[in-house]
């Protein structure tokens, strides 16, 4: 399918993505080629906290393609993005060798601190970058899979399947935090030095992250849009809308909901391996109920249901957090929650129904 | 799921339920001896009930009768404690979800309207047209010309086409509930099952789908529920009263009319 026909009636994503295309090329410049000091220069730590909004808008994007089209209410997506993320922390825990600070060449420090003698099986592997990729991908996808088959199969629907997305983060974040399931417990995996052999610290490699950040968002919601134009997008709606309906004209809606399903908790598996390089860590926290729910409320303050939106959502968001975080730390939760509880009752499509009158399906 | 027909079909994939269905003794629905029960309340009694191919068929009862609990197992949404329900001579319904008895060739409306309301009304009728419902065709679907005209053609005969880029939200009652049986037509069912067509709507609308429905039989079989007595006498040849789960009488409407029973607890009410 060409680009023209997924954007046609597209008009907020056009422009996301033109200013996606503009941002991406002039953040490298402005960085590298500007020097430190003159006004135009974006500071290395600008140019990764960009990178780490657009693996947030991605996760966003990937939960309004099953809240916003499907109608599923998932309050479980940062399990996925988590898990993404582990893969790629478990990939560059294995490339500090004998950089740690026990100097031992294959076990990652923290297995030495707890006097483990070999590595346990689940990290073979991942002194591969592909076959740590290969994870990002399969273990966040089967994960959805095998939980979608078992919720949508027994036709758990509404506020029923939301609760049991939040326990299913949930009960990951207390498996994680015990030390002997071998992911580093609370401390998480940290203290990363070098990604495919470019030093994570050096200005260039944070650069190449960011734009990987911004191709692998308009990758992500090309792919949404190919979805949501699809047919299968008009199934998917008509699921949301009136689920008995398209069960009585011969649909398997179990099986659409996991197809889509699966492939949003790919999409968020892969932002979280995106991540992760950018942040330095990843711990238990990221598997905490609320993260699953602020990305809910990025959507909700974008609009759901225009996949744009989303990612215009999980920006601002994210930058009012950054920034009140910074000014006044104790403000944030009371802004988060006012922030949803205003777009509730003033803005039921978001910012994007402020923006156009593009429709909303 | 599984039995005999889902056997064929896996040495036969080119074939469609409704290729192997066996109508050879002209009966089209055999629903037997069917019972269910909630919660103690008995919706059905040992029902039995039979729809021949082509019929207009109108099954009247007062509230709680078991006339939507019927639709209900015939569409394998609820499952009877006892009984069988056949399909033309050779499929079993009871083996059947929702999806596939659908694909089996039996369309239902629901009693209130249910269509895809933020879909144009040329949408709808997309999503229910007949042909593969997998994940994948759908992803990678496309409308051919000869579906194009098929739809169009269905317009014509739901009297929607000025409206066919209209959100179905925005349609009136009445012309959801004929949207609602364009889009079992695109199914191309054999058996339609509808429940209250005519619900809410006013006398002129009363009428259009009446012509409607009368125009359906013949190329469909219809089973039509229905609450309305003025509506029934209007198009059916055949009624068939249900009371406290089971069928009270049976025949063509001046009959049951006439009987002291059906007087008794419906029509004299």
């Amino acid at each position: 399918m060409r680009l023209s026909q997924l954007l046609a009636k597209d008009p907020g994503g056009q422009i996301m993505l033109s200013v996606l295309l503009v941002v991406t090329l002039a953040v490298p410049i402005l960085n590298l080629a500007v020097p430190e000091g003159d006004a135009l220069h974006v500071s290395t730590y600008a140019v990764t906290l960009l990178g780490k909004y657009l693996t947030y808008a991605l996760l966003a994007v990937a939960v309004d393609l099953v809240w916003g089209y499907l109608g599923i209410l998932s309050l479980g997506h940062a399990a996925f993005f988590a898990l993404g993320g582990y893969g790629m922390g478990m990939y560059l825990m294995r490339q500090i060798g004998s950089r740690g600070v026990y100097g031992d060449p294959v076990l990652p420090d923290f297995m030495v601190f707890l006097n483990w003698k070999e590595l346990p099986w689940f990290w073979w592997g991942f002194d591969q970058f592909w076959f740590a990729m290969l994870m990002v991908v399969l273990i966040p996808g089967l994960l959805a899979l095998v939980f979608g088959w078992l919720a949508f199969r027994s036709r758990v629907t509404g506020v029923y399947l939301s609760i049991i997305t939040q326990a299913l983060t949930y009960a990951l974040m207390l498996a994680f935090f015990r030390n002997e399931m071998g992911f580093g417990g609370n401390n998480g995996l940290t203290d990363f030095k070098d990604l495919l052999g470019f030093n994570l610290q050096a200005d260039g490699t944070r650069i190449g992250l960011f734009v990987a950040s911004a191709l692998a968002l308009a990758s992500g919601y090309l792919a949404c849009r190919a979805v949501v134009t699809s047919r299968l997008g008009r199934v998917a709606v008509a699921i949301r809308d009136a689920e008995g309906r398209a069960r009585f004209i011969g649909y398997r809606v179990e099986h659409i909901k996991l197809a889509i399903f699966t492939f949003s908790a790919v999409l968020a598996g892969i932002a979280g391996a995106l991540y992760v390089p950018q942040v330095g860590i990843i711990n238990p926290g990221e598997f905490s109920p609320l993260n699953s729910i602020e990305v809910v409320i990025w959507v909700a303050v974008g609009g759901r249901a225009t996949l744009y939106g989303a990612v215009l959502g999980a920006v601002l968001v994210n930058y009012g957090k950054t920034y009140l975080t910074g000014a006044m730390p104790d403000a944030w939760l009371f802004a988060l929650g006012g922030l949803f509880v205003l777009v509730t009752l003033f803005l039921p499509r978001g910012a994007a129904g402020l923006l156009g009158k593009g429709r909303a399906v | 799921m599984g039995g005999q027909v889902e056997r064929w079909q896996y040495l036969n994939p080119g074939k469609t339920f409704a290729e192997t269905l066996n109508i050879s003794h002209e009966t089209l629905l055999y629903v037997e001896g069917v019972s269910v029960t909630f919660d103690g309340f008995r919706a059905l009694n040992d029902l039995s009930f039979y729809v021949d191919t082509g019929e207009l068929r109108c099954v009247i009862g007062p509230n709680g009768a078991g006339k939507t609990t019927m639709m209900d197992v015939i569409t394998g949404k609820t499952r009877p404690d006892k009984g069988m329900v056949y399909f033309g001579q050779t499929i079993d319904l009871l083996e059947l979800d929702e999806p596939a008895v659908a694909r089996a060739g039996i369309g239902r409306k629901f009693q209130k309207p249910t269509v895809f309301e933020h879909h144009s009304v040329l949408e709808n009728l997309e999503l229910a047209m007949a042909g593969d419902k997998g994940v994948f065709a759908t992803l990678f679907a496309r409308l051919s010309g000869p579906q194009r005209d098929r739809i169009d053609e269905v317009l014509g005969i739901i009297g929607l086409n000025e409206l066919a880029g209209r959100e179905a939200g925005a349609l009136s009652h009445g012309q959801k509930q004929w949207l609602e049986i364009g889009m079992l037509l695109m199914q191309d069912p054999l058996l339609l099952l509808v429940d209250e067509p005519v619900a809410g709507m006013t006398h002129q609308e009363m009428d259009r789908t009446a012509e409607l429905l009368r125009s359906l039989a013949g190329r469909h079989t219809v089973v039509v529920v229905e609450h309305d007595m003025d509506f029934v006498r209007s198009i059916a040849n055949k009624v068939t009263v249900l009371h406290q789960g089971s069928v009270l009488a049976e025949g063509r409407m001046e009959e049951v009319q006439a009987d002291a029973r059906v007087i008794e607890v419906y029509l004299g009410a």
